[in-house]
């Protein structure tokens, strides 16, 4: 569960790193990603991984074009504005999801369903060892691509100064477009991993708050501070739902929220940005 | 062209700029006295207005003029709610101690966010609120013997020195009476120091700071004025709904708010107003569209024969039952106001009137906005 947290928490930063926008959609589209999944593999009968491609490929192409449609259009804007403008769009996509799957729950089959493995006595099922097989793999790569690939080195600068990157000759619209697509991506293969754990339904973006929370408590805008932050607050939910009374469960990881960023502000880690005059 | 000229410090200090402005403001005040008489059906749903009205003005003084975004503010307009409900049923307290305590509560509950609020800056100060929000919410359900937990709890009607407020035209009168006061107190407050300093935070900390404004005090200040017009709304509210429930105060509600600030404008008091009319009016309008689009798309399809009037009939009749709609419509209303109006109806009306005040010479550049493409720039 701290995996899928640490995984949607990753959108966050990857988008925030790189457009310097807090998106606020980023549970909706991890729902869109799962249903999509969902319809190609029950509807039309595709086969598991292949559905899984499409759906994510198909959730990348919508990232980058709702950035190039929409989203160019408020660069420069404060970044009030531009929050807003990312829950308008949640509120949307809810919307669209609701009218096109209705409001009923689905179940995703795997081909790791009901299977488990016992590790040193433990029994894991197969749906949880893909999810953080999955963000560990994810991770690899994101991180890979971002400190050895041109592009995105060229990502990182654009993030740094929009402008002085755009006079170096970087293409920063083409590359938000690219970030944007990455990240709706990421939520796309999150969603897709969760379905067989937890249930699909239209209230599964609401997961993104709990993401958005890990995304704080790691320190926005710091990549492994995401994953911690995610398996942290999974870790909280898990042992509160244990050892403390009912109904803690819920909300021990905003407790620890508040208390986290309470002492630290810029989360655990984060770094300070103070603006020169 | 009309200019003001100033001959005298007292009309510089004036609540309005002129007579005219005044006496328009008058005449509003007038027509909303006898609005009842002309429009008796809507009145519950003016009076909604009239309390989100309260809500717009908390948002906008905290997010509009003070910067600071706020994502769990139904949280205090439920403390507000829950307390006025427990002081005046259980305690038996009177009306107008009950509200003002309501009141009081909800600002201490703001303090208490505003203090570890203070060193938060954007993102992290919006997700701060809201994981206090879904404590909260959390709290109203668990608490069971004073918010009545899921079972929810009913609220009568306001008694106020022995009068009742049952009546729609009467809760309407007392809404409109706090929605005025609220304005005319927030609106004397931001022309004074503290209001100067709100602004002064919101357009750059550091230069505040730099001209002796205490950032700490003025920011839980904000957190606490914020919460506190909160806490009455959410008396008012409570009357106005009759029973509460946890589900009720949600993120949804709290974004709602926000959109409220947003689609009336940023910044300005009466753009706090205006959202409100719009967001409580939004769901009659829709409800009402219900019933008579289908009606419509049939009229016209029926053109095509009748068999393509009855299956549109059906198929739009469908399509605008669906429960998902509404919030789906506030998202594409907030998304297009954002992209082509970023000022909100209040900045629309604004260059409207400074269109046909300038007529011949209006510029589109005079409302253009600098727009900032460096990190440190929108660092704040």
């Amino acid at each position: 569960m701290g995996c899928i947290y640490g995984l949607v928490a990753l959108g966050f930063v990857l988008i925030y790193k790189a457009t310097e926008l807090v998106n606020f959609a980023q549970g909706d589209l991890l729902m869109l990603g799962a249903f999509t999944c969902y319809m190609l593999v029950v509807w039309y009968g595709v086969g598991y991984w292949l559905a899984f491609v499409l759906a994510v490929a198909a959730v990348a192409v919508f990232g980058a074009v709702l950035d190039a449609t929409v989203l160019r259009r408020v660069i420069g804007q404060p970044q009030f504005a531009l929050v807003m403008l990312t829950i308008g769009l949640a509120a949307m996509f809810r919307a669209f999801a609701s009218i096109t799957w209705g409001s009923e729950i689905y179940t995703l089959p795997t081909p790791f369903s009901a299977k488990a493995t016992r590790i040193g006595g433990v029994a894991v099922s197969h749906e949880y060892v893909s999810i953080i097989v999955g963000t560990v793999l994810l991770c690899g790569a994101l991180y890979a691509f971002f400190t050895f690939t041109r592009v995105g080195v060229a990502m990182q600068a654009a993030s740094q100064n929009q402008l002085a990157a755009y006079y170096m000759g970087i293409p920063v619209k083409r590359m938000f477009s690219l970030v944007w697509a990455i990240s709706a991506g990421v939520a796309a293969i999150a969603g897709v991993l969760l379905a067989p754990v937890s249930l699909i339904d239209i209230n599964l973006g609401f997961i993104g708050l709990k993401a958005f929370s890990a995304a704080v408590l790691g320190g926005f805008g710091s990549i492994p501070g995401a994953l911690v932050g995610g398996v942290t607050i999974g870790l909280i939910e898990l042992f509160s739902g244990v050892y403390l009374p009912q109904g803690f469960k819920d909300v021990a990881a905003y407790v620890v929220l508040l208390l986290v960023l309470a002492v630290r502000p810029q989360g655990m880690f984060g770094t300070v940005g103070r603006k020169k005059v | 062209m009309r200019f003001v000229f100033k001959t005298s410090y007292a009309q510089d200090l004036g609540l309005f700029r002129d007579s005219v402005q005044r006496n328009w403001y008058v005449a509003l005040l007038a027509g909303l006295l006898v609005l009842p008489n002309l429009v008796p059906e809507y009145l519950v749903d003016i009076s909604l207005v009239f309390i989100y009205g309260l809500c717009g003005l908390s948002v906008m003084v905290l997010a509009g003029y003070t910067g600071l975004i706020s994502l769990g503010h139904a949280a205090f307009l439920g403390i507000g709610a829950y307390a006025h409900v427990y002081f005046i049923h259980d305690l038996g307290l009177p009306w107008a101690v009950s509200v003002a305590l309501a009141a009081a509560t909800a600002a201490a509950a703001g303090v208490l966010v505003g203090l570890p609020a203070l060193r938060m800056t954007g993102v992290y100060l919006a997700i701060a609120t809201l994981a206090f929000a879904l404590i909260i919410q959390e709290v109203f359900t668990r608490w069971d013997h004073v918010t009545g937990g899921l079972k929810g709890r009913p609220v009568d009607k306001a008694v106020i020195f022995g009068v009742s407020f049952a009546g729609d035209v009467a809760f309407y009168l007392l809404c409109l009476g706090f929605l005025a006061g609220g304005l005319w107190l927030t609106a004397n407050l931001l022309r004074s120091p503290t209001g100067r300093a709100w602004v002064a935070i919101r357009d750059s900390e550091i230069a505040a700071q730099s001209m002796g404004v205490n950032l700490g005090a003025y920011k839980t200040l904000a957190f606490a004025y914020s919460a506190g017009l909160m806490g009455v709304a959410g008396a008012l509210f409570a009357h106005k709904i009759g029973f509460l429930a946890p589900d009720i105060f949600s993120v949804l509600f709290s974004i709602q708010f926000l959109l409220m600030v947003v689609v009336g404008g940023l910044g300005s008091l009466h753009g706090a107003v205006f959202g409100a009319a719009f967001v409580a009016m939004l769901p009659v309008l829709i409800s009402q569209a219900r019933d008579s689009v289908p009606a419509w798309v049939g009229a016209m399809a029926a053109v095509f024969g009748s068999s393509a009037s009855e299956s549109a009939l059906l198929a739009t009749g469908r399509f605008v039952k669906q429960p998902g709609l509404e919030p789906g419509l506030f998202g594409l209303i907030l998304v297009l106001f954002i992209l082509f109006e970023p000022l909100g109806i209040f900045g629309r009306w604004m260059k409207i009137k400074l269109y046909f005040s300038m007529f011949p010479l209006y510029k589109r550049a005079t409302f253009r906005r600098q727009k900032a493409y460096m990190r440190s720039e929108r660092l704040r």
